[in-house]
């Protein structure tokens, strides 16, 4: 709780420096629009202004800097209009509007669990295997840990036209790059976790004479949990990134990366701004919801105590 | 038919080789620990290659490995243009200023216990966003050139080189500290002598994930908009003809370019970090 205070001073100073900032970002535009109202600027043309320095010229005339804090399509959108237009589009609109926020998050959304759910699944099931195959461990392990040095996202584009051009469309080429993200982290998350028991801890269920199921259910299950937790939020975030990016190449009308791609055609500032805060918001989520469930899970299991 | 054939003749038989070195005594040496990962690795594109020509797989849904070498090799002028202007260009440069950023401003911030505890959460809960999606707003702003993808790696990097820097400066004990007091050496020796030295394991860590990071946020900027040279552009508008052997030449680039980036790291970090337990070689 006594981080509460300073948490909170450093978002108002986060709000401050964007406000700070939006006024030299924003100031040209103003300007001319003042220009063409016929107001009085200080350097008369654009042309002067052009070469000027943003921060001067906001200093040489500072009755116009309320101007550049509410300006449709700035540059920099100041943060009550990002909010502004984020509770237009998610609030006041029905969900199934075609311009509400939330249809087009849960859009994206949908993809990303899909595709989480696939390689979290497939990704377990591999580091069980690894853990319980020498040639698989020395021959598949390697690999899996140099393919995260690989940016995969670059194929993204490339799964998408292609299945595309097999004739499978919407949802599932999105979950699979979603799924292909989040597999990695969670294999190398998972075996590290799998084979946390100690030496004494696997001498003791030998003398148990604990059969190799046994001691995969008694010990190693348990013990790897916190890894896996942790792999799986590393797993969530990179998924719903890879639904976003694979919104991109075909130019999709739906989901979130939709609408950062046509808000940067369009120059809509605002819409990339509150896409890319309702993408934050489901991040969030996701981790909150994952790390929620893993302090539940080892409660019970008593890893706090 | 033939070539399915001799494909699945191919996996099985360096499959049961991999299973016999690696249950064999053979698995503790050096050169057994090599060989098996890379047979396992051109297993794989042997079977590729096979599987391709014995289904007639067309080139606009994967292309064989044979087809991608002879792309690779006929391209290599471009190839390296892309190179130069997404990794040189682009990704190193943010990398330098958002590591280098994060590192200053992490030694800053460790001084007053106010904005560590301010700070970190909200760090932590910015890495795990996707700022990517930051790239058309940076775009935007910096023109279509370097500079924007350099911008997005820098947004993209910092809060995770901040994390771990933060982290490491905080890992020298009390006793150690104690130590330097009594030393009568003041903030900044202990800074030098003791603690950097001690965050050097935790800021590597940092290095080599912003590693992989930076040259991800360099191709996927250019997917909002660049020059007409880049990674990210070559594989977008390669996507676009269907020239597939292209894409995916660029995609050996790409595997090539990040795995050398994160290696050279790490074997900086082998030569800094030599005293530190998960380093010492036996």
């Amino acid at each position: 709780m006594r981080s509460v205070v300073p948490i909170l001073t450093v978002l108002l100073a986060i709000v401050i420096l964007w406000y700070a900032a939006a006024v030299p970002m924003n100031i040209r535009t103003a300007l001319t629009q003042a220009e063409r109202d016929g107001a009085i600027v200080a350097p008369a043309t654009r042309v002067e202004r052009r070469d000027a320095n943003a921060i001067g010229l906001a200093l040489r005339n500072p009755s116009h800097i309320p101007a550049t804090l509410d300006q449709e399509r700035a540059r920099l959108p100041t943060p009550h209009r990002v909010f502004s237009e984020l509770w237009n589009t998610t609030v006041m609109k029905k969900i199934t509007s075609k311009r509400s926020l939330v249809f087009h998050a849960w859009i994206t959304l949908s993809a990303t669990l899909l595709g989480f759910a696939i390689g979290a699944v497939l990704g377990i099931a591999l580091a069980v295997g690894i853990v319980h195959n020498r040639a698989m461990d020395m021959s598949v392990m390697p690999w899996a840990i140099a393919s995260q040095t690989i940016p995969i996202l670059a194929i993204a584009p490339m799964i998408i036209v292609v299945l595309n051009s097999v004739g499978i469309q919407g949802l599932l080429p999105k979950a699979m790059i979603s799924a292909y993200l989040s597999f990695f982290p969670v294999v190398v998350g998972m075996v590290k976790g799998l084979r946390s028991p100690d030496a004494m801890q696997l001498d003791q269920l030998r003398t148990y004479n604990a059969s190799r199921t046994a001691t995969f259910f008694k010990l190693r299950l348990p013990a790897s949990v916190p890894y896996l937790f942790t792999s799986l939020k590393i797993g969530a975030a990179a998924a719903l990134i890879g639904a976003i990016v694979g919104e991109l190449p075909t130019g999709a009308v739906r989901g979130l990366g939709a609408r950062l791609l046509a808000g940067s055609y369009y120059g809509q500032t605002e819409q990339i701004w509150s896409a890319l805060f309702a993408a934050a918001f489901v991040a969030a989520g996701l981790v909150g919801i994952i790390g929620l469930f893993q302090r539940i899970t080892m409660n019970q299991m008593g890893f706090n105590r | 038919m033939i070539w399915l054939a001799f494909a699945a003749a191919i996996w099985v038989g360096a499959w049961w080789l991999n299973s016999r070195i690696a249950n064999s005594a053979l698995a503790r040496q050096r050169w057994a620990q090599l060989f098996v990962p890379v047979l396992f690795g051109v297993t794989i594109l042997v079977v590729w290659e096979c599987v391709v020509r014995g289904l007639e797989v067309p080139l606009v849904i994967l292309p064989a490995p044979s087809v991608i070498a002879v792309k690779f090799a006929a391209e290599t002028s471009i190839l390296w243009a892309d190179f130069v202007q997404t990794f040189v260009k682009g990704a190193l440069s943010g990398y330098v200023i958002g590591c280098g950023a994060a590192f200053l401003f992490g030694i800053l911030v460790d001084r007053s216990q106010f904005l560590q505890r301010g700070l970190l959460p909200v760090s932590n809960f910015m890495a795990a966003l996707p700022i990517v999606g930051t790239a058309p707003i940076l775009v935007m702003w910096y023109g279509f050139g370097w500079q924007s993808k350099a911008a997005v790696v820098v947004v993209m990097i910092f809060f995770p080189m901040l994390v771990n820097t933060v982290q490491g400066l905080a890992e020298a004990s009390a006793m150690q500290r104690d130590l330097m007091r009594t030393y009568g050496a003041g903030y900044w020796p202990t800074l030098f002598k003791l603690r950097l030295p001690a965050a050097m394991p935790f800021i590597f860590n940092g290095l080599k994930i912003t590693s992989t990071l930076a040259l991800i946020g360099a191709i996927v900027a250019e997917f909002f908009g660049s020059p007409i040279v880049g990674m990210g552009f070559r594989i977008s508008t390669s996507v676009g003809q269907l020239a597939l052997d292209m894409v995916w030449a660029e995609i050996t680039v790409a595997a090539i370019a990040g795995s050398l980036f994160y290696g050279a790291v790490a074997l900086i970090e082998r030569e800094v970090t030599f005293w530190h337990p998960s380093q010492r070689r036996n």
